[in-house]
């Protein structure tokens, strides 16, 4: 098997994966919710509504589309594309797994393993500002401006701060920008979690802004701005955002879990390569790394029903005079000790 | 000048250091949105369970016959007068000859509506019946989607000969 049609068929699995994966987060939002409030959630649509998510993107599908008059048409269909686009852009530089062995040929189960993957990362991100400040201004609409300009400068300034939680994390990798060789250097139980736990706040507290989750769910605010900047979508254009916003959920639970969990690390992983098969012990990376990714995102949704939305000057305050100096400081003493006192 | 001796003096001491950084704080809601994760749901699943109503609740009214299946109104229109909603309507009728396997007094209810949009289910109506005919039941009003459909009949309200309407609850709860 030629490494293009490995990577052709890897990127079609993760493509569904991505999707089915936001399809069921819809599902288990509205679970969970159900749950911590001592409620039960859907549960008619099939064996435990699991059949729900089906029944939503059926009927995001048949709803009546409106463009509005006074919409640019154009940047009003662009806005949705470009923020699903991007969501579904950054799975590319993840590494999902333990290279796989076909016919004697290792094939590495990560998409593109470029030399500045986390960088990548960041710089796809902050593309996805564009879908919701696109969408916003197209509508033409008071409330969805105001959400777009929201979400655009709150992305903006916890983006700085992420950007400065990394920089942390690749001291300890000696400067590699390469997703697989920051998860490389977590073996075990090495993570970087316990090394940066400062920096993995950080990263948690933005990882939440930058997906429009609450407590940061400035831009949407259904309670202020009636839906924020897709406040004039309807149908599947409406779909692609909320749908996007899942994906973004699962992807950065993914970054999380490589940047600060060990990836597809777990204990004993070098024991289990000796007495297994190589394939069986990639599957069970793939399946460790998912039980990760599934963790954050029930935690992004734990602390959705636990935490109210900030006030707008609160978060800007958090941002850039909490969030930033932290991460500062966070550089300079990881970078002090590891220059003192080696590794 | 103090007017009553419940006046506090209110302090809003300045927050420490640990509870600025509020993730304390964020960690212990978040403790107790997981507790209850686990807690027993307050849901019931409507159409398959229903709620067990109270004894005292007074939902649909039923006409009730005696053991032998003979109705038991007498069209006395007691209920009619003691009903502060003007619900119910009735036309009496008198026993023919061969009828009295049907109607147990030598007079009853020809036609007997109730208007459940006009109802306010006080229940005066049961307590005013002297021939223990009417009664308020658990059952609920079902929802129509014209107005007339909501002017119940005898079709409706007497119960039937086969199918009888348990009001055993309501009759305990009246003797003392």
């Amino acid at each position: 098997m030629s490494v293009v049609l490995f990577k052709a068929i890897l990127i079609i699995i993760i493509f569904l994966i991505s999707l089915t994966v936001a399809a069921y987060s819809t599902y288990a939002e509205r679970k969970i919710a159900a749950f911590l409030q001592d409620r039960i959630g859907p549960d008619r649509a099939g064996p435990f509504g699991l059949l729900q998510p089906v029944a939503d993107g059926v009927k995001m599908f048949l709803k009546e589309e409106i463009i509005p008059t006074v919409s640019d048409k154009l940047l009003f269909i662009a806005g949705p594309s470009i923020f699903m686009l991007t969501a579904l852009m950054t799975s590319a530089v993840i590494p999902w797994g333990k290279p796989l062995e076909i016919g004697g040929k290792l094939y590495a189960l990560q998409v593109a393993d470029i030399n500045i993957g986390i960088l990548y990362v960041l710089g796809v991100v902050s593309l996805g500002v564009y879908g919701i400040m696109i969408g916003g201004w197209a509508s033409n609409n008071k409330y969805a401006l105001l959400g777009a300009i929201r979400a655009s400068s709150q992305m903006i300034s916890y983006e700085l701060a992420m950007g400065m939680s990394v920089i942390s994390i690749l001291l300890m990798t000696d400067g590699s920008l390469s997703l697989n060789a920051i998860v490389d250097s977590q073996k075990g139980m090495n993570w970087n979690v316990f090394y940066q736990p400062v920096a993995f706040i950080v990263f948690l507290v933005c990882a939440f802004a930058e997906t429009n989750r609450t407590p940061f769910d400035l831009a949407e605010s259904e309670s202020e701005l009636i839906g924020g900047f897709h406040t004039e979508y309807s149908s599947m254009k409406l779909g692609l955002y909320l749908f996007g916003e899942y994906i973004n959920m699962f992807i950065s639970s993914a970054i999380i879990a490589c940047l600060f969990f060990g990836g597809y690390n777990f204990p004993g992983i070098d024991y289990l390569g000796t007495i297994l098969p190589r394939n069986i012990v990639s599957i069970i990376s793939v399946g460790v790394l998912f039980g990760k990714i599934f963790f954050f995102i029930f935690f992004f949704m734990w602390v959705r029903w636990t935490i109210p939305r900030f006030r707008y000057d609160q978060l800007m305050r958090l941002g850039w005079q909490v969030l930033m100096p932290i991460a500062i400081i966070n550089v300079l003493v990881t970078g002090a000790i590891l220059t003192f006192f080696g590794n | 000048m103090q007017l009553t001796n419940r006046s506090k003096v209110v302090t809003k001491p300045e927050m420490t250091f640990v509870e600025r950084l509020y993730l304390p704080a964020i960690v212990s809601g978040l403790a107790i949105t997981i507790k209850h994760l686990f807690k027993k749901k307050a849901t019931l699943k409507y159409p398959e369970v229903t709620r067990e109503f109270a004894p005292v609740y007074r939902g649909m009214h039923v006409l009730k016959r005696d053991e032998a299946g003979r109705e038991n109104c007498t069209a006395c229109g007691l209920c009619a007068v003691s009903c502060p909603a003007e619900a119910i309507t009735m036309d009496a009728a008198e026993r023919q000859k061969g009828e009295e396997h049907l109607y147990r007094e030598e007079k009853y209810a020809a036609k007997y509506e109730i208007n459940m949009l006009r109802c306010i289910y006080c229940g005066l109506c049961e307590e005013a019946c002297p021939k223990d005919a009417i009664y308020l039941t658990d059952r609920l009003v079902p929802s129509e989607f014209t107005r007339g459909e909501f002017v119940y009949g005898k079709d409706i309200l007497v119960e039937k000969i086969d199918d009888r309407v348990d009001i055993s609850k309501r009759k305990t709860s009246y003797t003392i």
